[in-house]
């Protein structure tokens, strides 16, 4: 691979065909891991992300555990075959720090006072990378944390803006990232309080601002897919809970047929019928307020001007030298 | 065997088997669903998914130039490892791998080495200084018990899948992976003197012994492993191998000779 020519086409469209304030499209999948407690796993792009969340658990050892509050514990993880040239498997530098910012854009939002002594542990693994992953990563982690009933302020969406040939374009892809001028993951919860920035490259402040406005439009988006996707999950069950009233009405309706019984049992019937009813309902919007119904939230996003500088500019070529240093 | 289980849900399997069932219904000698999918992921030379019920294997096969062992100047070298990820299962942790994966690791490497499933003689470039070094990565995903079986069909099925990148390292033209022959790993539990295939993760829990064998087109075996606490009897082992040819014959060819 080498430096492309150009960025843009004639018309102002990327080497794949984008818009500069246009993401990748993202796919998501919702509990997808029998034995994690809430799981995702995502598409972006070309990157193929998996997310698994354990607990609120025990946490061991035990001279780590907070009397007052839970902790969060993050693992981003590179499959070996994840990239063009194989890593080396296991945490690296740079996973150490990616796992440290990520774990530090969840903790703002997990209420974890509720589950004092415990952890919540959260897996990320990356399957196939092409830039992004930790953007991808964390996208997957907020829907695992909802999927497995974590309670949470709100929902977190990251994205990536970044400069190529001195234009700002919104999640970066691999040659953009390879060999753009500059690279600036973000993480948002819904209510637009930054909970992850980092950046590398060279930006003027009228450019980072421009960019933050940019990096919001694309949180935004993400933000209406994750919803969405949890929102399938949820209207599954809705249809479910359908289904059993009906399982349940057929006997009624046998009894009604049945003219001689009694107007009474039938009463009882129905009252059972619909404790049974209000009660599934009520389950259902618990559930439903906790982890999407934030919805109603507004967009304004406060623009915390931090310039968090990370060199970490080209994955690809770090990661191998991150697995050469380490040896 | 591998993780922690109350004496209840012990006694349940157990006593399932006794009445001649198991947990999810399956006879004894029966296999979960199984699926695999292959060339899941673009940026490996190759790769397979692979699901027995509800155990989900993701395994990619890389190729890299390096220098052969100076016992062996004109063959290939093949470097599997497997990793228990901990977002496989709650009880799986961070960190370097142990015992246990390195086992299995271990067991699925020699069901490809000891097969000669790969001509690693048509890897060699410069004898004695350039060959083609293979690295199996099993990246386990979620266990559902047997991952061992799960990895070694992963395993080859990513292999059967993969192109050596010789024109992006400057040493010819691209080419398949060599392989010519598959084998299939079937493990097999003894739970209280019944032999049981493909054992759900309950069902490995509660064993002591449970006994792998991978074997050959031809019938032929070529790796076996014994692994747990426990003691089996000669009469066993056979009928074990032979319920375990049985079956990889099957999974071979609904699987395997499809690809």
């Amino acid at each position: 691979m080498s430096k492309p020519e150009k960025f843009f086409d004639e018309n102002g469209l990327r080497l794949d065909g984008r818009r500069v304030d246009e993401i990748r499209p993202m796919k998501i999948e919702v509990g997808v891991l029998s034995r994690a407690d809430g799981s995702c796993y995502l598409e972006w792009g070309n990157n193929k992300v998996l997310a698994g969340v354990f607990g609120p658990r025990e946490l061991h050892p035990r001279r780590m555990q907070r009397p007052d509050t839970a902790i969060v514990r993050y693992r981003y993880n590179m499959a070996a075959f994840s990239v063009e040239d194989r890593i080396r498997p296991g945490p690296n530098r740079r996973s150490t720090e990616i796992s440290k910012v990520s774990r530090e854009a969840f903790e703002p939002v997990i209420l974890t006072h509720l589950y004092p002594s415990a952890v919540i542990d959260v897996f990320t693994e990356v399957l196939q990378a092409d830039a992004g992953t930790r953007t991808a990563a964390i996208n997957a982690a907020t829907i695992a944390l909802a999927d497995a009933g974590i309670p949470m302020k709100g929902l977190v969406s990251a994205c990536a803006v970044g400069k190529v040939d001195g234009k700002l374009v919104l999640d970066l892809g691999k040659d953009e990232d390879n060999y753009g001028d500059a690279d600036l993951p973000v993480a948002m919860t819904q209510d637009g309080d930054v909970t992850l920035i980092q950046m590398d490259g060279n930006l003027t402040q009228d450019e980072f601002k421009e960019a933050m406005e940019l990096v919001k439009v694309g949180c935004k988006q993400i933000l209406d897919i994750q919803r969405e996707a949890l929102k399938s999950k949820f209207d599954q069950f809705d249809t479910e809970e359908i289904e059993e009233e009906t399982v349940v009405e057929a006997p009624k309706s046998e009894v009604e047929i049945d003219e001689t019984v009694e107007v009474e049992t039938e009463v009882v019937v129905t009252e059972e019928e619909e404790v049974v009813e209000t009660e599934e309902e009520e389950v259902v919007d618990t559930e439903e307020e906790e982890v999407v119904d934030t919805e109603e939230v507004e967009e304004e996003v406060t623009a915390d001007d931090e310039n968090d500088e990370e060199p970490d500019k080209n994955t690809d070529d770090e990661d191998v030298e991150e697995g050469e240093t380490n040896e | 065997m591998s993780e922690v289980m109350s004496k209840l849900k012990k006694d349940y399997v157990y006593n399932l088997m006794l009445k001649g069932q198991r947990e999810d219904g399956r006879a004894f000698d029966e296999m979960r669903a199984i699926t695999v999918e292959t060339n899941v992921i673009d940026k490996a030379e190759g790769s397979a998914k692979v699901q027995y019920g509800d155990t989900q294997v993701l395994v990619g096969v890389k190729l890299q130039l390096g220098t052969p062992f100076p016992d062996s100047p004109d063959v290939g070298v093949i470097i599997t490892s497997l990793e228990l990820n901990p977002i496989a299962s709650p009880t799986f942790e961070s960190g370097p791998p142990r015992e246990n994966a390195i086992e299995m690791a271990r067991v699925t490497d020699r069901g490809i080495r000891e097969s000669g499933a790969i001509d690693l003689t048509k890897l060699c470039i410069t004898k004695g200084e350039k060959v083609w070094m293979i690295f199996i990565d099993v990246h386990v995903l979620n266990d559902g018990g047997n991952i061992l079986d799960a990895a070694s069909l992963g395993a080859i099925a990513a292999l059967m899948t993969a192109k050596v990148p010789a024109e992006r390292n400057g040493v010819g033209e691209d080419f398949m992976i060599p392989v010519r022959e598959m084998p299939v790993g079937i493990s097999v539990v003894d739970i209280g003197g019944e032999l049981i295939v493909d054992p759900g993760r309950n069902e490995e829990a509660v064993c002591d012994t449970k006994i792998s064998i991978t074997s050959n087109q031809d019938g032929s075996i070529c790796a076996m492993q014994k692994s747990g606490e426990g003691a089996l009897s000669e009469k066993q082992v056979l009928k074990a191998v032979t319920l375990a040819c049985e079956k990889a014959a099957k999974v071979r060819e609904n699987y395997l000779l499809k690809i």
